[in-house]
């Protein structure tokens, strides 16, 4: 092997001769645990944010502009397929929102018991939906009004 | 890497204690990990209040949301939020480029894209926000 990363995985046993380290198994030999799922989910919602934030410079940057190009953007954003990605990007706020509390929780070394990281995660899948639901209630409330 | 190697032979020309050098902490990392965690907490609170400007702003035509936005306490908010979301969020994909892209060439370049883009996007976003500054 030539690549550095193989030859770390590289020991010697009692014999002194080469072998493998044993490396532990990848995803798939796992039984799924809701905080697998959670933790693909934190990164998931975090990258979908990522691109909301360059809808929120282009909404500034708009809104800074002239008012025919903020007029074409607030287009955008209120059109269906603009609306189902702002909800995507609310669900996924409010999810990275409560998967982020319980990250600084940890960070704390509270919530590592297996009760309180079950009821942690359904918390936080119950936090991302009301919340998500919550506020379009408000926003449809709002444009009804 | 051919795992039925029973007796696996290392070409790589360099010593064991020369492999294992310079890859444990390079005694910065405690900044970036605070880095996340302090915008992390900053970010809870601005990104609730964040959630109700668009709501505010739902139905607002360009002078209002001009208006709106200009005002200096809104002004200052929006500049934190700028500052908070950016430095998470290019802290966040950089965990994730490190992770799942391999080479380093390519890495080098999705890290210096990513953090590049940050800046540019935070500016423009800061200066459109100050433009707005009544």
């Amino acid at each position: 092997m030539e690549d550095m990363r193989d030859a770390m995985l590289v020991g010697r046993d009692s014999e002194g001769k080469t072998v493998l380290r044993p490396t532990s198994p990848h995803l798939q030999i796992y039984r799924w645990k809701i905080t697998m799922l959670q933790s693909i989910l934190h990164r998931v919602s975090g990258s979908a944010l990522a691109a909301g934030a360059l809808v929120l410079v282009t909404w500034l940057a708009a809104a800074a502009s002239a008012p025919s190009v903020f007029a074409q953007v607030q287009w955008w954003i209120a059109s269906p397929i603009g609306l189902l990605v702002l909800f995507g990007f609310s669900l996924s706020l409010f999810y990275h929102m409560a998967s982020g509390l319980r990250h600084l929780a940890w960070d704390a070394l509270w919530g590592f018991e297996k009760p309180q990281f079950n009821a942690t995660s359904a918390w936080i899948f119950a936090f991302a939906f009301v919340a998500t639901a919550f506020v379009w209630g408000v926003g449809f409330f709002l444009v009804q009004g | 890497m051919a795992m039925q190697d029973k007796h696996p032979r290392v070409r790589v020309m360099q010593s064991p204690l020369g492999r294992a050098r310079g890859l444990g902490s390079a005694q910065t990392g405690s900044g970036t990990w605070r880095l996340e965690r302090v915008t992390a907490v900053a970010l809870l609170p601005l990104s609730l209040w964040f959630v109700y400007v668009v709501l505010r702003l739902a139905h607002a035509d360009y002078a209002t949301t001009r208006a709106f936005v200009g005002e200096k306490i809104h002004a200052v908010l929006f500049l934190a939020l700028i500052g908070s979301l950016f430095p998470h969020l290019a802290l966040g994909l950089r965990a994730i480029i490190e992770d799942y892209v391999r080479g380093e060439l390519t890495k080098f370049f999705c890290l210096f894209a990513v953090n590049a883009g940050c800046v540019l996007l935070a500016l423009v976003a800061a200066i459109s926000v100050l433009k707005l500054v009544s």
